[in-house]
């Protein structure tokens, strides 16, 4: 096959879908080049297995992720593909922040709508949450001094 | 105590009245999906802090001033039937009505306005209208949100929005869908490019009954996939102007151009459902769906007359499997049923 924009036989065949409509291209190495459409045509052996090592050790040192509130791992993660909790986003933004920059179509942060804080009641809520949860475990933990310090904290809080 | 069968044997009212672009579009639905900060995503949460999510927002969306009386019933409270009865009237979701756990479900008693408890993430708002009202539901679903602001706080960060069990929810965490009635372009064979080109646009097409379901007798749910990085406005934008406006179009062109090349061929389509319709003894939830389609078009291309379209539209929910059940208050096979609904239908055509 001839390449498209000049004489010479064609090696780079690309097909492209734009709006929904087939487009075929067929080119030869140089002209390819001009327009952008680069191919490596040959990766050495020994820089291929390197790759696939690299990769293989950041999967495992990524699998190791742990999320300190919820004690979920990146693993759990990509077996069930839900997060354990709001803070997950922090504790897994390596792995995850690609992810959702390609669930997303390359966006990296949030705009729109959000909470207008300390407008209400809510202000102090999420503190209230986890003192109750932490007040939960010292008491099943038998902590009782812990226990007694953070109800202290806790009926400040409703007083006030 | 609610009597969830007495309300099923009736249709939302938001589903009787007649919205803008109707023909075409059945209905709009925004959603948000919440989280509550301090809790652990639900599928994470123990049964405990389950319980505890569900309490919390409970006494919180009654305490809301929402301006409408709202029904709530627990899962754990519901029969079988009741739950497969919400479901179809798209109140709750298969994942909701299916798995165990301390889930509940609010809504106003017009139906246009329901919140899950403890679906995938805290709280999943969804509004929906009748036509294609996006803009509205978009400002209705902002009030209900900010009066529930006021009262919880939810997980958000400045860099990833509001934050979601799914990080493919992540960012704004809203869904905007829009139900088509499409059965020009499936009789003119265009039907496919229409998807195609929604999906490179990374919209998703779905079934009548969303995530999981098959696309039945020319429905089809169109929505967003991306959250992140657009706002709400803009992306309810992009869904309108850039597919469901140009689809109403492409469907209102190849009904013109059946009604001019193919008329017989499209009116014994039409009339052939009729007559099912009528005379069925025997007839599936999915034939149901399928002949009801014809006549809906049938009706908005002026070729049957007598019927109304707050008819068709209710037989749509009504001859549903639990709805029928409901309907005869029996328990019934699927194949008692097929008779219920034959004679169901029967009579609602003739009257």
């Amino acid at each position: 096959m001839q390449c498209q924009m000049c004489d010479k036989t064609a090696t780079v065949h690309l097909t492209e879908i734009v709006n929904g409509t087939k487009i075929e291209r067929h080119l030869c190495e140089e002209c390819a080049q001009q327009e952008g459409i680069t191919i490596k045509s040959q990766v050495p052996i020994n820089e291929l297995l390197n790759n696939i090592i690299a990769a293989q050790e950041e999967a495992q040192e990524l699998s190791d992720l742990r999320c300190p509130q919820c004690h979920t791992s990146w693993a759990d993660f990509r077996k069930r593909g839900l997060l354990g909790c709001p803070n997950d986003y922090l504790a897994f933004s390596k792995a995850l922040d690609p992810l959702i920059e390609r669930a997303h179509n390359g966006a990296t942060s949030h705009v729109g709508r959000s909470p207008a804080q300390h407008k209400g009641p809510a202000g102090q809520q999420a503190k209230m949450l986890r003192l109750r949860q932490e007040l939960q475990r010292a008491v099943e933990s038998e902590n009782y001094e812990i226990a007694a310090r953070i109800r202290d904290e806790i009926s400040q809080m409703s007083t006030n | 105590m609610i009597d969830l069968t007495q309300i099923c044997r009736n249709v939302g009212s938001w589903l009787t009245e007649i919205g803008p672009v109707s023909d075409i579009v059945i209905s709009s639905r925004v959603r948000f999906a919440r989280n509550i900060a301090g809790f652990h995503f639900y599928s994470q949460a123990n049964s405990k802090q389950r319980e505890e999510i569900l309490q919390f927002a409970h006494d919180k969306l009654m305490s809301a001033n929402l301006c409408s009386k709202l029904w709530y019933v627990t899962m754990a409270d519901t029969s079988d039937l009741e739950r497969k009865l919400l479901t179809e009237r798209h109140l709750i979701s298969k994942e909701l009505a299916e798995k165990e756990g301390s889930r509940a479900v609010a809504w106003t008693h017009d139906e246009s306005l329901a919140v899950m408890i403890n679906e995938e993430d805290h709280l999943r708002i969804q509004v929906m209208a009748n036509g294609l009202q996006l803009h509205e539901t978009f400002k209705r679903i902002c009030e209900v949100d900010d009066l529930l602001e006021r009262q919880i706080e939810y997980a958000f960060s400045s860099q990833y929005g509001y934050l979601t069990a799914c990080p493919t929810n992540v960012g704004t965490g809203i869904r905007v869908s829009v139900m088509l009635h499409l059965p020009g372009l499936k009789m003119t064979q265009e039907i496919e490019k229409v998807f195609r080109a929604a999906k490179d646009m990374r919209l998703a097409v779905r079934g009548l009954y969303g995530e999981g379901s098959e696309p039945i007798g020319d429905f089809f749910q169109l929505s967003n996939q991306i959250t992140l990085g657009k706002t709400e406005e803009e992306i309810i934008e992009n869904l309108v102007v850039h597919a469901v406006e140009p689809i109403v179009e492409y469907e209102k062109q190849a009904r013109q151009k059946l009604m001019r090349e193919k008329q017989e061929a499209l009116d014994d389509k039409i009339f052939r459902a009729m007559g099912i319709l009528s005379n069925a003894r025997l007839i599936s939830s999915e034939e149901a769906l399928y002949m009801l389609s014809f006549i809906r078009l049938g009706i908005h291309l002026g070729r049957i007359r007598g019927v109304e379209i707050s008819t068709v539209n209710r037989l749509f929910l009504l001859s549903q499997p639990a709805h029928i059940q409901n309907l005869y208050q029996e328990t019934y096979d699927a194949s008692q049923r097929d008779r219920a609904r034959a004679e169901y239908i029967r009579k609602s055509l003739c009257n």
